[in-house]
């Protein structure tokens, strides 16, 4: 066996599964409250790896930041998360509460609406090509290694680590905090919830703020670890994001990172092992999620819904 | 274009939910018998000129309608040239065809398909393999559009059955998953290198990978070659109306009936023993046949498959379509097809998008705004403020007036008098797209006096925003910014489209 190539894939895998995860956490939370499928948000993930991008620049561009390295890679964070978490609530604000109570089939199409609506100001606005975080001449990659065949790079070390630790904040945030616990308790009951005199309106905006600033996070580590971003990202990760929600059991925040790695690996291992792997990696990601739809509706750690009319 | 409507969220955003209190509380409740009875009565009661042209309109014979929206197409080829019957007429045709399908699947039986142009696609790269000069087989059409119906149909039911195990939403993404690994699939699917080796036959061309499946065969009824555009568009037009006519009678059929049933609640129409999933298959494969169908007229008229046209900027352009001619009304997807294919083909030359721009502008604003001099006051500013902004800015910020608007015309030039034109505009109206966002967005928050008031910047803001960025790339981002934005304002103001009826909801 190639130890090499699998110790490759299974780095790669997890460092783009704590990507997914990442985005997951955004739909899994929003879904879990609101009961509605955020197009949009493959697209707010988009954005952030933008902010990121142009606050890099304004800082002095990756060969000559004003700051060090890592303090650079610090103020992306924080502003493309701040920026990302104002535009979620915005577009919760604007297209889906006027129509929380309207039929299901209407936030949906309105979310599809905001996501390309999004997509192509970004490909008006930054255009269709390619920009460079160049993370090289930024942080100076090194790869360490264990043993002869295993390699992670630091910028890895820190997508995984990063990913593990908002999480982490994440799930304290919601078990700990008022905030949070209202948070689930709007989830399990939004009516009983408001009776309650929790404000559901402030809930559901500091959900969408959560939610699309681990996304811009997911952006930001994207362009760090592959180098590159370009305005039509946000599609298909959004869509591996809500697989991996999905696959999780949604509404689940420790299932969203679980489905996330699972993602993440199983695109890695199907580039590197299975038949057609290095272009069809996607279709693969796909029969997972056929698979896990057959076996188990719920995902893994998902509870049954009970459908009520 | 968010401006456009402004919505109006503080009436609730949603009037086809809301019942409306006209009649006695003590009287009718939301849902009781009586009430349903008396929705049509209240739709009738709709006062003005649309709501006598709507009396008119629903009190036509169904035949009489059909002839009213597909006599015009009838006339068209003999008025105009090949280009415009090509660009106007045979596209839109398909494109409402094609929203027929989709009008079954997400209007009849509410089922939220993303994935309805894989399967347009399907029909064309099918028809490609079977009839062209990339795979080298030349099939009849009269064999091979069976062929290609029957197959799509069969796609329709395996993307059919995951709709027995997933409510709404889950089987929104795995649809839109399903469009994507369609367009994956063919962008590689050229037996290259990385492609499958298949079974029996190894590594096959199958669909000529991103430069797309070409020398597609015209449609060749036994022997007779359709080579004009006119053919196409008759034969296309003859589909159409066939087509409505079937849909009118499965409508009012005991099918149509039960898909409604499963549109309005899936669950109680399980309850009252409505074969839910039979029925879902079958929305699955009446859509999959017609985009199929269509997909291999448009590979024909084409005369190629290219992957970049079966993506995600159709499907939103066909569910702008059907969202607009209203979810489940069979004639207003033609209209629709009208509106979303005609006026961004307009947009094409950008002297017609400037006239199409600021026409649509002044219309939502005489539209929307009541009483009527309201508008006139807004459209007065906005000139005003205009030619100050102009007028300051000539003589302070000699740059910012220096740029020429891009294909002039008598419009264009005295325009360049009122909206500001700088040199180098890249940064500048970057901005400038990013606060018209936000100020349209806080326009809607905005009441009364108010909200004409900052109309007025806004709308000079658009202009602004128009003339330096948008037109760039009118027929590109531009077309799909608006129709995007127009999804959310539709949703948002009237969820039932513009020419669908509202439902009555029974609480």
């Amino acid at each position: 066996m190639n130890w090499s190539l699998f110790f490759g894939e299974l780095v790669s895998g997890l460092t783009l599964g704590s990507i997914y995860a990442l985005i997951a956490l955004g739909y899994t939370m929003v879904y879990g409250i609101l009961k509605l499928l955020n197009f949009a948000h493959g697209d707010v993930y988009m954005v952030g790896a933008f902010v990121g991008f142009f606050v890099l620049k304004w800082l002095g561009g990756p060969l000559a930041p004003a700051v060090t390295g890592w303090l650079a890679v610090a103020i992306m964070f924080t502003v493309a998360m701040l920026a990302c978490g104002a535009l979620g609530v915005g577009i919760e604000r604007f297209a889906y509460r006027p129509l929380r109570n309207a039929p299901r089939i209407a936030p949906l199409i309105s979310a599809l609406g905001v996501s390309i609506f999004l997509q192509n100001s970004a490909l008006l606005l930054w255009g269709p090509q390619f920009r460079d975080y160049d993370t090289f001449d930024l942080v100076g990659v090194k790869s360490y290694h264990i043993g002869t065949n295993f390699f992670i790079s630091n910028v890895q070390i820190l997508t995984i680590s990063v990913s593990i630790g908002l999480t982490i904040l994440l799930a304290l945030v919601i078990s700990r905090t008022r905030t949070g616990k209202a948070m689930r308790a709007t989830s399990f009951d939004r009516d009983a919830a408001e009776m309650m005199g929790i404000s559901i309106d402030r809930v559901i905006s500091f959900t969408f703020f959560l939610g699309s600033a681990l996304a811009a996070a997911g952006g930001i580590m994207f362009g760090l670890v592959f180098g590159q971003i370009f305005s039509l990202m946000g599609f298909t990760a959004g869509l591996k994001g809500f697989t991996a929600a999905v696959v999780g059991g949604i509404g689940s925040i420790p299932g969203a990172v679980l489905g996330g790695f699972l993602i993440g690996l199983t695109e890695a291992f199907a580039t590197g092992y299975l038949p057609g792997g290095s272009v069809y990696a996607n279709l693969y990601v796909f029969a997972l999620l056929i698979v896990m739809f057959l076996i188990r509706p719920t995902g893994l750690l998902g509870s049954p819904v009970i459908q009520k009319v | 274009m968010s401006s456009l409507g402004g919505g109006q969220p503080g009436e609730g955003g949603l009037p086809a939910a809301a019942p409306e209190p006209v009649d006695a509380p003590d009287r009718v409740k939301v849902g009781v018998d009586e009430w349903v009875a008396e929705a049509e009565g209240r739709r009738a009661a709709r006062s003005g000129l649309t709501g006598a042209l709507v009396r008119v309109w629903e009190r036509l014979p169904a035949p009489a309608r059909l002839a009213i929206l597909i006599g015009p197409f009838a006339i068209f080829p003999f008025i105009t040239n090949e280009g415009n019957l090509y660009r106007y007429g045979l596209i839109t045709i398909i494109y409402a065809l094609l929203a027929l399908g989709l009008n079954v699947v997400v209007g009849f039986a509410g089922l939220l398909d993303l994935g309805y142009v894989a399967f347009f696609g399907v029909g064309a790269y099918l028809y490609g393999i079977m009839a062209s000069g990339h795979s080298g087989h030349h099939l009849q059409a009269e064999i091979a559009i069976p062929i290609v119906v029957i197959s799509t149909a069969l796609f329709g039911l395996l993307l059919g059955l995951t709709s027995w195990r997933l409510l709404g939403d889950y089987l929104a993404i795995v649809t839109l998953f399903f469009l994507q690994a369609f367009v994956i699939f063919v962008n590689n699917a050229n037996g290259g290198l990385n492609d499958f080796s298949y079974p029996f036959v190894g590594k096959v061309d199958l669909t000529g990978g991103s430069n797309g499946l070409d020398q597609i065969d015209p449609l060749n009824f036994f022997g007779y070659h359709i080579t004009t555009t006119k053919g196409y568009y008759f034969f296309t037009l003859i589909s159409i109306t066939l087509l409505m006519t079937m849909l009118y009678f499965v409508n009012g059929s005991r099918t149509g009936r039960a898909w409604r049933a499963l549109r309005e609640d899936p669950l109680a129409a399980e309850v009252m023993s409505v074969p839910v999933n039979r029925l879902k298959l079958l929305a699955f494969m009446f859509g999959a046949a017609t985009a199929g169908f269509s997909g291999t007229i448009y590979g024909a008229v084409q005369s190629g498959a290219f992957p970049g046209d079966y993506d995600v900027g159709l499907l939103i352009t066909i569910y702008a379509i059907v969202i607009l001619g209203g979810l489940g009304s069979i004639g207003g997807v033609v209209i629709g097809a009208l509106v979303v294919n005609g006026a961004p083909e307009l947009l094409r030359s950008s002297s017609n998008a400037r006239f199409l721009f600021y026409g649509v502008l002044l219309l939502a604003l005489f539209i929307a705004m009541r009483p009527w001099y309201k508008p006139v006051v807004v459209l007065l500013g906005t000139i005003a403020f205009g030619f100050a902004v102009h007028g300051i800015a000539s003589a302070v910020w000699s740059r910012g007036t220096a740029g020429h608007i891009e294909g002039g015309g008598q419009l264009g030039r005295a325009l360049e008098h009122w909206v500001l034109l700088p040199r180098n505009t890249s940064s500048i109206a970057g901005w400038a797209y990013f606060a018209l966002i936000v100020a349209a967005l806080v326009l809607t928050l905005l009441r009364g006096w108010w909200r004409a008031l900052a109309l007025i910047p806004t709308l000079y803001l658009a202009s602004f925003v128009w003339e330096n960025k948008l037109v760039e790339q009118v027929s590109g981002a531009t077309r799909l910014i608006l129709l995007g934005g127009l999804l959310v304002v539709i949703m948002n103001v009237r969820p039932s489209g513009i020419f669908g009826t509202s439902r009555v909801e029974i609480a």
